[in-house]
């Protein structure tokens, strides 16, 4: 079990911290019984952080991102992001959370398979109710790198390339809190390194708070701190090697 | 969230990638959609391109704008000076049945409508004869003969020729020329003999025109330019509020044909409703099809944030464009296909249909189709809101299988309700429309319950050893099976047709078997009553004969149904026949040995007092009255007043001599009548009964009842072929379902048969193990939808149409072998292409 999460390396020692998790509970019911997903996580990320989680498989970790993200209601505990509780929030307030606070990248990208890049990049935008929606997506798809690519379906792009589109996508609201489970999961190694320099890039530029799923302890090392999640619990919570324990 | 947000997603979410891949899945929705909206649209386009047809031939059909129907006598001298005075020209016309004979003695003899002409005729529109000479002509007195113009099946079928002659009554006639086309002939079902024109001058020669015979006189008139119909129909009645006469424009000139093509658009509509019901579980399945393969894409704008109103709002606007594609494809065909069936099928009307765009069926088809494809789609819409994003951090985004939430539920009972309402307030006839709104959901309701039961045995049955068997079960009982939608959606089409076979198998049976047994051989009409005793005599006299029954017989009409004028009761469609023209009445001392008093008492022997009848126990109930009530009859222009006696429960199908309003003695007695006769006799005896009878009685008519039944046999059957073969389009769109689950299940049948060729399964037996399935599936659907389908039939025969019923397993057999075969067709032909496949590319992608 890990210290408190105050104590824990890496948090800034003022103002609250941008997700706050005491207790976190996830208990699911299966065919088999009750499965004790997460047993009591208590983790606290400041605003700016990059967090590096791993695990073996089964360990938690995406659930607890799921938890984090609002897509899974957690069954007892208490989780803050952004000062927001939660647990308060309907589905509704749940997807304004998701739209005003978060980006998302997953391993299999996610793109919709019947929008442009650029379309897909403005959608989230749109959600948002902003007028330049479409300007400031080809302007993210441009700091990708896709500039060239703005109307191509994700059918029409390379792995790598849907990716990027994905990171345009989570970058373009300026969320303050950028959740990537294995983004380079399906990537080859060349392909895998560009992404992680892009994403790491991202952060550097617009300081979005990064919670990162991998089982790469080499990309987790390049976060500025590294969680280990074991049985539903956090076994360990440590500085990334060779890196400053601040943000 | 903002509407046009909602609708750009859509828009781009449905054409993204290029409309096909966009649309991909949703083929069979459209066709659901297509073929419900283009029956529903063409039956009411269709329907009323007929009635304009009746409208634009109204006067032609009637024969004027205006005609006064008299029976037994013509309208007096002061009816007629009055009646001059409002009008520009006026015909006078006689018609009667009556008998012709060949100068052979050995020819046959026939019945025939007779009509005597006046110069006038026609007013309107023009008689075509072969040789086109004038009428007046053609009609006049030559060489001692008056000249006639018939049908042209009549000289063969006395086997004369033209210029032959024949006699009618006492007179002699020579047959001049054939009738082309008569202009106020309305073709009718029940036509007793082919036409006999000639002219008025000639009737009285023939003698039949005797006191109480049955004869119809039409005084035809046409109207000064902007003179109304309906006020000088006004100004008649209240001129002369007993003349007991009939009197119609030219808008009521058919209403035989109108009531016709009002029932026939009745059921064809209802026909259209079901395929509609039908394609709505094809719609249900192509949207949950389409948004199964859309949960990713909305687990995936569920985790940018987009609220599950909008998920819905996207995808509802999705089923809105597709649907309002559909319905405007349904509406186009609907308003084509009747210039189509107008050209093609109007020579062989009596009324050529006047095709058109005619918006109001038009409106209410496309209601009917916005409607159902948006509450058949509700389901799937409302499920495919609650797709959980956070599948989208594991392998697969499964489908939501859940049930919708309530407010949904509350919308989809709301669009139920919509579519019950509109269709009971679109139909020409509510009662019934509520019967089907009632029918078809129980049976929907029957039908899934049934499927749902078979997935369940199925589950419960086990596994069978052998491997295409257990994979046959498998299939049946897996989650998500296709059985329910396929039993519910074939089954209910299969339903109709079984339920259509049977009722036509019914009423032919009760036509063509049950009643020629006990039927009579002949009706004879127009017995004068000094002929009576001789009558019976000559009857008598042949050998073969049995069972004569002879009443009194003469014609009124019911004018007011308990002192309320008819015009203003509410009468039941059941029994609206009896108000629609004259009435045969007759008058007994005693009770007829066939009849059961079911209320009231019948009048004492010698009975003398104020008018009584005794009324026919189901016109009661249709009337409203009971015993104490009264009925005004107009008998020859007199209003009779007669209270209600007794009732009498009549089974009208035995062909036994009956009146729904028979009098006791000392009210009708007095008036001019004839007598009426029926006589039961073997059908060799036929030809010897109808000679004496014609050559002795010239002025009685003869009608041979087993021609009669014959002829309404082979209309029915006709009619029957034609309605299961409309019935028929049900099926149609229940196959479209079944082709939709198995195009929606085309992607596990490949796997399927892959990992079958990969085990070393020869295609034989993959292929046997689809025929297995296929046929367990057309067996079950087969089995529930014959049914139900029988149900149907059952209570519709015994409790809307009061028929004795008889199970037809031929009929039935016979439909759902043919369903049982389109499901394998269907089913095969699917799979077919999944045997096909490479086993290589499917089992890298797995």
């Amino acid at each position: 079990m890990a210290a408190s999460p105050h104590d824990a390396p890496g948090v800034p020692g003022t103002g609250a911290p941008l997700v706050d998790i005491t207790g976190l509970h996830l208990t699911l019911e299966s065919e088999a019984g009750k499965v004790n997903i997460l047993r009591g996580i208590d983790l606290a990320i400041a605003q700016g952080e990059t967090v590096g989680v791993v695990g073996p498989s089964g360990s938690g970790k995406t659930s607890m991102l799921m938890v984090v993200a609002g897509l899974q209601r957690a069954t007892g505990g208490r989780l803050a992001v952004g000062g927001r509780d939660l647990a308060a929030l309907d589905e509704d307030g749940l997807a304004r959370f998701r739209r005003d606070t978060l980006g998302i990248v997953f391993q299999d990208f996610h793109l919709i398979p019947t929008m442009t890049a650029l379309e897909n990049v403005a959608v989230a935008l749109e959600f948002a109710g902003r007028g330049d929606a479409f300007d400031r997506a080809a302007d993210q798809l441009k700091a990708v790198g896709l500039g060239h690519r703005l109307d191509h379906y994700p059918g029409q792009l390379s792995g790598g390339e849907q990716q990027r589109v994905a990171l345009a996508r989570a970058f373009a609201g300026e969320p303050r809190l950028l959740l990537a489970d294995e983004p380079t999961g399906n990537l080859d190694e060349a392909t895998s390194g560009q992404i992680t320099d892009l994403l790491f890039q991202l952060h550097a530029e617009r300081g979005t708070t990064l919670l990162l799923v991998t089982h790469q302890m080499s990309l987790a090392e390049r976060c500025g701190r590294v969680l280990t999640i074991r049985d539903g619990l956090i076994a360990g919570d440590r500085a990334a090697a060779g890196r400053a324990v601040t943000a | 969230m903002s509407a046009p947000l909602a609708l750009r997603l859509a828009w781009r979410d449905l054409t993204g990638g290029g409309w096909g891949g966009g649309l991909r899945g949703l083929g069979v929705f459209l066709a659901c959609l297509i073929l419900g909206v283009a029956v529903i649209a063409t039956v009411g386009s269709l329907s009323r391109s007929f009635v304009g047809g009746l409208d634009r031939d109204g006067a032609k059909l009637l024969g004027g704008d205006l005609d006064l129907q008299l029976t037994h006598r013509p309208a007096d001298e002061e009816q007629l000076a009055f009646l001059a005075d409002l009008i520009v020209n006026r015909s006078d016309i006689v018609e009667m049945r009556s008998m012709v004979r060949p100068l052979d003695p050995e020819a046959r003899r026939s019945l025939i409508e007779l009509k005597a002409v006046d110069g006038a005729y026609p007013l309107v529109g023009q008689l075509k004869t072969e040789p086109a000479d004038p009428l007046a002509g053609l009609l006049a007195q030559r060489d001692g003969a008056w000249g006639a113009v018939v049908d042209r099946n009549l000289p063969a079928r006395l086997n004369v020729r033209m210029g032959d002659r024949v006699r009618v009554g006492e007179a002699e006639f020579q047959i001049r020329a054939v009738i082309a086309q008569e202009p106020d002939r309305v073709a009718s079902v029940v036509s007793f003999g082919p036409r006999f024109m000639i002219s008025a001058e000639a009737l009285p020669a023939t003698g039949l025109v005797q006191p109480g015979s049955q004869i119809r006189y039409h005084h035809r008139v046409l109207l000064p330019k902007g003179q109304n119909a309906a006020d000088v129909t006004a100004l008649l009645e209240s001129r002369f509020p007993q003349a007991g006469w009939r009197l119609r424009a030219a808008n009521e000139a058919a209403p035989g044909v109108r009531r016709f093509v009002e029932r026939l658009t009745l059921f064809l509509n209802f026909v259209g409703l079901t395929v509609l019901l039908v394609g709505g579980i094809g719609i249900t399945n192509a949207v949950a099809s389409y948004l199964d393969g859309r949960a990713a894409t909305i687990a995936t704008l569920k985790c940018l944030g987009a609220p599950g109103r909008l998920i819905f709002a996207v995808y509802l606007i999705q089923v809105l464009i597709l649907a309002a594609l559909g319905v405007v494809i349904g509406l186009a065909l609907g308003a084509l296909l009747p210039w189509a069936a107008a050209e093609a099928l109007g020579p062989l009307l009596p009324v050529a249909p006047e095709p058109g765009l005619y918006l109001a069926p038009l409106v209410s088809a496309g209601l009917f189709g916005l409607l159902a494809a948006v509450t058949f789609a509700l389901w799937p819409l409302a499920r495919a809101r609650e797709v959980q994003p956070a599948d989208l951090f594991r392998d697969k985004v499964s489908p939501a299988r859940r049930r919708p939430r309530a407010a949904y539920l509350v919308l989809i009972g709301l669009g139920v309700a919509a579519l019950a309402a509109l269709t009971v307030a679109t139909a020409a006839d509510r009662w019934f429309a509520g019967w089907f709104v009632a029918g078809a959901i129980a049976t929907l309701g029957l039908l899934r319950g049934a499927g749902w039961a078979v997935e369940a045995a199925a589950r419960r049955i086990g596994r069978p050893r052998d491997a295409s068997l257990r994979l046959v079960v498998a299939n049946l009982a897996r989650p998500g099976s296709v059985v329910a939608s396929v039993v519910t959606s074939l089954g209910l089409g299969l339903a109709v047709l079984v339920t259509v076979a049977l009722i036509d198998a019914n009423m032919t049976r009760q036509v063509a078997e049950r009643l020629p047994e006990r039927a009579p051989a002949f009706f004879f009409l127009d017995i004068q009553p000094d002929q009576v005793a001789a009558f019976r005599d000559a009857v008598a006299s042949v050998p073969g004969t049995a069972n004569l029954q002879q009443v009194p017989s003469l014609r009124g009409r019911i004018t007011h149904i308990d002192g309320r004028p008819v015009e203003t009761v509410d009468v039941a469609p059941d029994s609206q026949w009896a108000v629609r023209g004259d009435r045969a009445l007759t008058y007994a001392a005693d009770k007829p040995a066939a009849s059961e008093i079911v209320a009231g008492d019948w009048w004492p022997a010698g009975y003398a007092g104020p008018p009584l009848i005794s009324l026919d126990a189901g016109l009661a109930r249709g009337f409203k009255v009971g015993l104490g009530d009264t009925l005004t009859l107009n008998v020859l222009g007199r209003p009779v007043t007669a209270t209600i006696a007794s009732l009498r429960e009549i089974d009208w199908r035995s062909l036994r001599f009956d009146f729904a309003i028979i009098f006791a003695p000392g009210t009708l007695d007095g008036a001019p009548h004839t007598h009426i006769a029926a006589v039961e006799a073997p059908e060799a005896a036929e030809d010897a009964i109808e000679r004496r009878i014609a050559d002795t009685f010239h002025n009685v008519s003869a009608i041979r009842v087993r021609e009669a039944l014959e002829a309404a046999s082979r209309i029915m059957a006709g009619v029957g072929w034609a309605v299961r073969g409309i019935a028929a389009v049900t099926i149609v769109a229940g196959a479209l379902v079944l082709a939709g689950t198995i195009a929606a299940g085309h992607r596990r049948r490949v796997y399927e048969a892959v990992v079958f060729k990969v085990l070393g399964a020869r295609p034989a037996r993959i292929l046997k193990g689809y025929f297995i399935e296929y046929g367990v599936l057309g067996l079950v659907t087969a089995a529930i939808g014959s049914a139900v389908g029988t149900l149907a039939a059952w209570a519709i025969v015994v409790h809307l149409m009061r028929m004795d019923w008889a199970f037809d397993a031929g009929a039935t057999a016979l439909t759902a072998l043919g369903c049982l075969a389109v499901t394998i067709a269907v089913g095969l032909a699917g799979t077919w292409r999944a045997l096909g496949q490479q086993a290589m590319g499917h089992l890298r992608n797995q």
